[in-house]
């Protein structure tokens, strides 16, 4: 195939339905309400598309990117928290100008840690930093170590074990298990009512629409490629010369940076941030949004991500007792049935039949291990 | 920390933390062995183990109900009765799930993890709608009630002995199982080389189902002991799957004497933690160092030498 521009034809089409979707057809159909209920989902997509490089191009399956998420929900919810614990708000408190959760728990004066937060350009910094730099950690301990497969996903699921009992753990410092709560403004700016929700749900999707087209870059890469050939041969590709670790690492780092942006912007719309987002079960539902989507296919994980939280809420709210049973089915169904998501089915059943002009398909990716 | 103690109190806060570090273990030691079983030999991770312990301890449930309802004579001994159930019912179930699940999926063991993770929600919403939301107890027998007095400092739990007896009695039964009987000699053939095995007349799809029904049957008994020393809800399973992991892999997947080993070390660490920390910050110290000496050493604690 000759490299003529950045996107396939198809690809941008699917943009466009995809940007067609997000910022006409829900802000049109959906009450202010299910709106921002939408948002919040499409806050995981930025966690789905972060896996579907991962996993999907790398082979490196993640069972802790609730921590990201997490860790940059929580630094937002920080800056926030600090922005609406103003001494004249928290005057009733034994210690005024301090967060309630921490004048709840004796403590006394602001952390050393939580100062940064105050600045909004620090908090924006620490959001793309944390988690790219605990990412590194885990990501330089592991790969360079070829840890790799099942044993990255049980460690990496112990460290979402870790975060959260030591968040929950550490009550006065973090908010314990409620979290978070009571954010008022950003910058001033009030974010719970209707018209702020609505246009933090805007800000949202066009960073997703920049997530998606980085990810889309990244793999079009040479590093991409690179990826792809790791994940199917990685001792080839290390006897050809290749760093094996540092082409994980950084691709384990910038899934974390994504997620982390989601949370960030989780905490945005939803107006706070708890534990119960970090754990191990909200980290390994955040797999199988990607792994309906289809695992290969980046904007898949944006539909993943969508239906599942769409079908969550549903079903939830009408059958309780069933949700498990179906989430449960659908764990298996995606693995056993349909391995690469519905990317993969539209590319079986729908993509042939469309009266387009079209080049050879493509060699199906087999599914990762 | 130590300064507010003296030596003798010192001695007997070791000696009742290391006990009930000791009751820790022999719950690590029986969740860990099945698993060690599925993982370490078979390689596949399921991670709706906690859930087949689950089950173990539902069927005690009501194997002490209906001894406390038709035969109230013999309820001091349903224990071994339950026992056997459970290890039955989580085994059957396993296999089960061995024939429709796993073995279709023996060469994508991340799929395989995702696979079994489905099913401990579908397990787990199985015994909300059967058992209710609320943790149910059993009434322990009255020989096992009560505590031993060592000193005039040091009491043991006898419930906790009896764990710990349980523990060790199907360690033993195992080891045999696997290292000393014609079936143990198949199981490892099949792991190490399952072409070959095939080639040498071993039913290789057989012992894979005999394999994994074996281990979720062994989770079954642990359940069945776990509720001896405290009460099952329908999502307890899944608060131990981690620390069962991390012990199966902190000693080294396919070595049973590194899974006991790793198991005595990790729970004696906690619970020796705990009684100078809070609970959760001993939870986390002891997950961070497991953790980090993984990362420093991957195989774990007793790895077997093989090329890969």
């Amino acid at each position: 195939m000759t490299r003529t521009s950045f996107l396939k034809r198809d690809e941008a089409v699917g943009l466009a339905i995809l940007a067609l979707i997000i910022f006409v057809v829900f802000p049109v159909m959906l009450d202010d309400f299910r709106l921002n209920l939408f948002g919040k989902y499409l806050t995981y997509a930025f966690v789905a598309i972060g896996l579907v490089l991962c996993w999907g191009a790398g082979g490196i399956l993640s069972l802790g990117q609730g921590v990201f998420f997490g860790l940059g929900g929580y630094c937002m919810a920080m800056f926030l928290k600090l922005e609406a614990s103003t001494p004249e708000a928290t005057a009733i408190q034994s210690t005024p100008g301090i967060p309630d959760f921490m004048d709840w728990n004796q403590i006394t004066a602001l952390p050393v840690w939580w100062q940064p937060f105050d600045s909004f350009a620090l908090t924006l910094a620490a959001i793309l930093v944390v988690p790219a730099a605990f990412a590194f950690v885990i990501g330089f301990a592991m790969f360079r170590r070829r840890v790799s497969g099942v044993y990255f996903a049980i460690i990496t699921q112990a460290i979402a074990a870790i975060v959260t009992i030591l968040i929950i753990g550490q009550q006065g410092y973090t908010g314990g298990v409620n979290g978070i709560t009571d954010l008022r403004t950003l910058m001033g700016w009030d974010i719970r009512p209707d018209g702020a929700k609505t246009a933090l749900y805007f800000v949202n999707g066009v960073l997703l629409f920049v997530c998606l087209l980085v990810a889309m870059a990244i793999r079009k890469s040479k590093f991409g490629r690179v990826l792809v050939a790791m994940r199917d041969a990685e001792d080839r590709v290390r006897f050809s010369g290749y760093d094996v670790a540092s082409f994980k690492i950084f691709i384990f780092c910038v899934g974390a940076m994504m997620a982390s942006v989601g949370g960030a912007m989780f905490t945005l719309q939803v107006g706070f941030m708890s534990p119960t987002i970090v754990g191990i079960v909200p980290s390994i539902e955040m797999v199988i949004f990607c792994a309906v989507g289809g695992r290969h296919s980046l904007m898949g994980a944006v539909y993943g991500a969508l239906l599942v939280n769409w079908a969550k809420t549903t079903f939830s709210e009408s059958f309780p007792d069933l949700w498990l049973f179906g989430l449960g089915a659908l764990f298996i169904a995606v693995v056993m049935a349909f391995p690469n998501g519905l990317a993969g089915l539209y590319d079986d059943y729908v993509k042939p039949r469309l009266p387009m002009r079209r080049t050879a398909p493509a060699t199906q990716p087999q599914p990762a291990e | 920390m130590f300064s507010d103690y003296s030596l003798s109190e010192l001695g007997a806060i070791f000696a009742m933390q290391g006990f009930a570090g000791l009751i820790l273990f022999s719950v690590f030691v029986l969740m860990a062995l099945g698993l060690a079983i599925i993982f370490g030999q078979m390689g596949v991770i399921n991670m709706a183990h906690g859930e087949f312990m689950i089950l173990g301890a539902y069927v005690t449930y009501l194997v002490s109900n209906a001894f406390a309802a038709y035969m109230p004579a013999l309820f001091g001994a349903y224990f071994f009765v339950a026992m056997v159930l459970a290890f039955c019912a989580s085994g059957l179930l396993g296999m089960a799930v061995e024939w429709a699940i796993i073995r279709h999926l023996y060469k994508r063991p991340l799929d395989t993890l995702l696979a079994t993770w489905g099913l401990s929600l579908m397990l787990q919403q199985a015994f909300r709608s059967l058992f209710g939301a609320r943790e149910v107890g059993v009434t322990i027998p009255d020989w096992m009630m009560g505590s031993m007095a060592v000193t005039d400092m040091i009491e043991v739990p006898i419930n906790g002995i009896f764990v710990m007896v349980l523990a060790l009695g199907i360690s033993a039964a195992i080891y045999v199982m696997m290292y000393r009987s014609g079936w143990g000699r198949q199981v490892r053939a099949v792991t190490q080389n399952r072409v070959m095995a095939g080639a040498v007349g071993i039913n290789t799809e057989r012992t894979d189902r005999m394999t994994f029904g074996i281990g979720c049957g062994v989770a079954g008994v642990a359940g069945a002991a776990f509720t001896m020393i405290g009460s099952t809800g329908p999502t307890s399973g899944q608060a131990y799957i981690v620390d069962t992991f991390l012990v199966v892999v902190f000693g080294g997947a396919a070595s049973l004497l590194g899974t006991i080993a790793s198991a005595f070390s990790i729970s004696q660490a906690q619970s020796i933690l705990e009684f100078f920390l809070s609970g959760s910050m001993a939870k986390v110290i002891t997950l961070l160092v497991v953790v980090g000496i993984l990362m420093l050493r991957p195989q774990g604690l007793f790895a077997m030498k093989l090329r890969k």
